[in-house]
């Protein structure tokens, strides 16, 4: 349980300082204090639904945490065996890697309200995302083909359900892309679209940290 | 100072008013309405798990007298009852009802921050209810293995409901995380961003800070429930072996090789843990508020009671393992979980003893819901006194399988937040319906059901040093176990059964009040929250009409020296020569 503890050891850091950085010198039973120096919400600067996605990914983050604290306890059982991870993954890693540079290209588009560099970038951020899904497929595949199941090798067990997991999550962000990327096809400037397509950003890059931290996880176990 | 959109926002028209029937009451984004809908859901699945635990009473109470209640029924009853009160009754009224209801009123805003997220929480919180009340249907009936689900007993054979319950029991509980998570994204970000002008997170009622701190705990550790779900899932259906041993049984041997239940046991109590805290803190936060406006006193240390909820609020993560002594642990891992769980005694007495001071020597008006609240401080102190027994682990493991910890827990987290539930339904009834409800129906409610309640779980205790064991269908004949234990078993049954029955009481007022009461006005507990500054009474879609309210105080101006009357509003500005606040005098330059 190490993991899950450091990583909400982490997050109640975050949570409690800004709460205290928030509270530590107010005296709210007296009246006196100047409206101008009331703030109402956070600055105008993080939109609800930056903020609504940063409470998900850390949600994510507990939920993957937790998976991953499970599988190093698991492991120090005595019936555990290592899994030959099928090489296709190295090609995987690249292509999830080339989407996130995608869709990094898509917000600068986005950001110099280039509708047409946009769409192209989204779209090929999700293709590629789609490639890797594919990859992912295949690894199973060859998993399979090389005798290890989910019954009897609890490694291979894991590693169906972890890449099955962040599977999930992926097809999840892809739903949200579709929409995004469907309604910018008739767009005539970014302007509106800026905002998903910087959340499909922030997304892109964080499920391709939880597969780097993944496929570390499973490369040295 | 740059302020956001959406707390700044005054025009009503933005919103879009629903027209008909069925986007105003069903398929509705009001926060309002998806507050009831969450309350009246949670409370009828609740009635379902009260006459679950009518019938473990009446075996336990009576045993071979009921033909129609065998051994596999009873597991079914304790599973069921313990799951749906916990999580289906008071994490979705307190966190879906109550959250709902105040958390925009009291912060000043005009609906949560995405109603439409808002509407699938409750749609898919339904769903997760409906898939929970099908395993009565299935084969073998709803899963039996205790509320706690540990395999291996949970999916091996034997168990009830070990094929389709258990399934349908974690199918269930995936659903509702998936429920949770989109409420509360909503609660967190709308307190976060959706404050109106002046409301600092100092300026926040205390129940507005429990349910958010309540969240922020229920998004980070719920994951937990849901990763050991999915995971016995597949033990179950695929035949891995993430939790299941090896196992010998009449001679055969199971498929399964080398899993640890006690990794399902580190998990579950990971999310189970916190979920005591995800219960008990909006309860603790609108009992503070109830507490101060019906004596008529400011909260006694209002910022060491958000202190004390942030603090609990971190702590409740790293004491788990205290319900495990008994599955065996490192001395020293025992010595830890103790360690901390006595620590986060501290803010919690830190509260207790700032409820006692804000009564003392206030201007105490006996209303239900004050008499809820004084209720509720007997006994929540009376729980967490037991819980310091059970946190020690040369204590919990003599105790930790009899009727103590049955005592302790319903008393702690069953008793006391359904105290602070009814105070809490009975002081903003009036808000809600317009209506005031009868008030003495509301006080024999409250007699019955706390002297009721008290004489079911104080006996358990006594019934636990005994060592009278607890789970067990019957207790058969024992050495340790004397007649007059039966005797006080059948008592207690009987003290349950009026219990239960006493409900009618609160639920016939509710519906004829709604309909007969009297006209309750805006404001009748001349409470200082925003939420009964409205300009409607109940509120109407988008809560404030043309211009959203700006907060110049905090929320407990109560008795001000030199005040016209003994509250001021929230909203009402500064008038040069009264003074706020408990100070006054000293700390005003």
């Amino acid at each position: 349980m190490t993991w899950a503890l450091v990583f909400l050891a982490l997050i109640m850091a975050l949570v409690v300082g800004y709460l205290l950085s928030q509270t530590i010198n107010r005296k709210p039973w007296l009246a006196n204090d100047p409206l101008e120096n009331l703030p109402s919400g956070m600055p105008q600067s993080i939109s609800p639904s930056k903020l609504g996605l940063g409470v998900l990914l850390a949600v994510i983050t507990s939920m993957f945490g937790l998976f991953f604290s499970a599988y190093v306890q698991r492991m120090e059982l005595n019936d555990w065996s290592r899994v030959q991870e099928p090489s296709i993954l190295w090609v995987n890693t690249v292509v999830l890697v080339l989407a996130s540079v995608a869709m990094n290209q898509a917000l600068r588009g986005a950001r110099r309200d280039d509708v047409l560099a946009t769409r192209r970038a989204l779209i090929a951020a999700g293709l590629l995302s789609f490639v890797f899904l594919a990859g992912q497929l295949l690894a199973w595949d060859q998993l399979r083909d090389a005798g290890f199941y989910m019954r009897g090798n609890p490694a291979a067990a894991f590693f169906y359900l972890l890449t099955a997991i962040h599977g999930f999550h992926l097809i999840g962000g892809l739903w949200v892309w579709g929409r995004t990327s469907s309604r910018l096809r008739g767009a005539e400037n970014v302007g509106e679209f800026r905002l998903s397509v910087e959340l499909c950003t922030v997304y892109w890059h964080f499920m391709l940290l939880v597969w780097l931290f993944l496929f570390a996880l499973l490369l040295n176990t | 100072m740059a302020y956001v959109a959406i707390a700044d926002r005054d025009d009503p028209h933005a919103m879009h008013h629903p027209k008909s029937f069925v986007t105003r009451y069903i398929w509705s984004q009001d926060h309002k309405v998806i507050a009831i809908q969450y309350s009246l859901i949670a409370i009828a699945v609740g009635l379902v798990a009260l006459v679950l635990s009518g019938m473990m009473r009446l075996q336990l109470g009576f045993p071979d007298t009921f033909s129609f209640i065998d051994p596999a029924d009873y597991y079914q009853f304790i599973t069921m009852h313990g799951m749906i009160m916990v999580i289906y009754l008071l994490t979705a009224l307190l966190l879906g009802g109550f959250g709902n209801y105040l958390i925009p009123l009291m912060v000043g805003a005009r609906d949560m921050v995405f109603p439409y997220m808002n509407m699938l929480s409750v749609w898919v919180y339904l769903l997760a209810v409906i898939v929970l009340m099908a395993s009565f249907f299935v084969p073998g009936g709803p899963t039996g293995a205790g509320w706690t689900l540990y395999p291996p007993q949970a999916i091996s054979e034997g168990t009830p409901g070990a094929s389709w319950g258990i399934i349908l029991m974690l199918l269930s509980l995936a659903i509702f995380i998936v429920a949770f998570t989109m409420g509360g994204l909503n609660y967190v970000t709308t307190v976060l961003q959706a404050r109106c002008r002046g409301m600092t997170l100092m300026r926040m009622p205390l129940s507005v800070w429990g349910i958010f701190m309540a969240t922020v705990l229920g998004l980070l550790a719920f994951p937990a429930l849901f990763v050991s779900a999915v995971m016995m899932a597949l033990d179950s259906l695929i035949g891995t072996s993430f939790f299941m041993p090896a196992i010998v049984s009449l001679g055969e041997t199971s498929s399964h090789e080398g899993g640890s239940p006690i990794l399902f046991q580190h998990l579950f109590w990971f999310f189970g843990h916190p979920e005591v805290y995800i219960v008990a803190l909006p309860a603790f936060g609108i009992v503070s508020d109830l507490l101060s406006t019906h004596a008529r006193k400011n909260i006694f240390g209002y910022r060491m009671m958000v202190w004390a909820i942030i603090a609990i609020g971190g702590l409740s993560f790293v004491v788990w393992a205290h319900h495990m002594y008994v599955s065996g642990m490192n001395p020293y891992f025992g010595f830890f979980f103790a360690t901390t769980t006595l620590i986060i005694a501290v803010p919690t007495a830190i509260k207790v003893y700032n409820w006692i001071l804000t009564l003392w020597r206030g201007d105490i008006h006996l209303t239900v819901p004050m008499l809820f609240s004084i209720g509720f401080i007997f006994t929540f102190i009376h729980g967490g006194l037991t819980g310091l027994f059970l946190g020690n682990v040369v204590v919990d493991v003599p105790l930790s399988d009899t009727y103590f910890v049955v005592g302790h827990f319903h008393m702690v987290m069953g008793v006391s937040p359904i105290l602070v539930i009814f105070g809490a339904i009975y002081h903003w009834y009036p808000k809600i319906t317009g209506k005031m409800y009868n008030d003495f129906l509301g006080k024999a409610h409250f007699w019955l059901t706390l002297l009721g309640t008290y004489s079911i779980y104080l006996p358990m205790h006594y019934l636990g040093i005994l060592g009278v064991p607890r789970r067990y269908f019957a207790m058969g004949t024992t050495d340790f176990i004397p007649e007059s234990a039966q005797a006080m078993n059948a008592g207690i049954t009987i003290s349950a059964i009026i219990v239960a029955v006493v409900q009618v009481i609160f639920i016939v007022n509710m519906i004829w009040s709604y309909f007969k009461g009297k006209d309750a006005g805006g404001n009748p507990w001349r409470a200082t929250t925003l939420e009964w500054q409205t300009p409607q009474t109940p509120p109407e879609h988008g809560n404030w009409g043309e211009k959203l309210p700006v907060v110049y105080r905090w929320a407990y101006d109560y008795s001000v020296p030199g005040a016209k009357e003994d509250f001021i509003p929230q909203n009402e500005p500064p008038e040069p020569g009264v003074v706020a606040g408990r100070e006054h005098g000293v700390e005003h330059t």
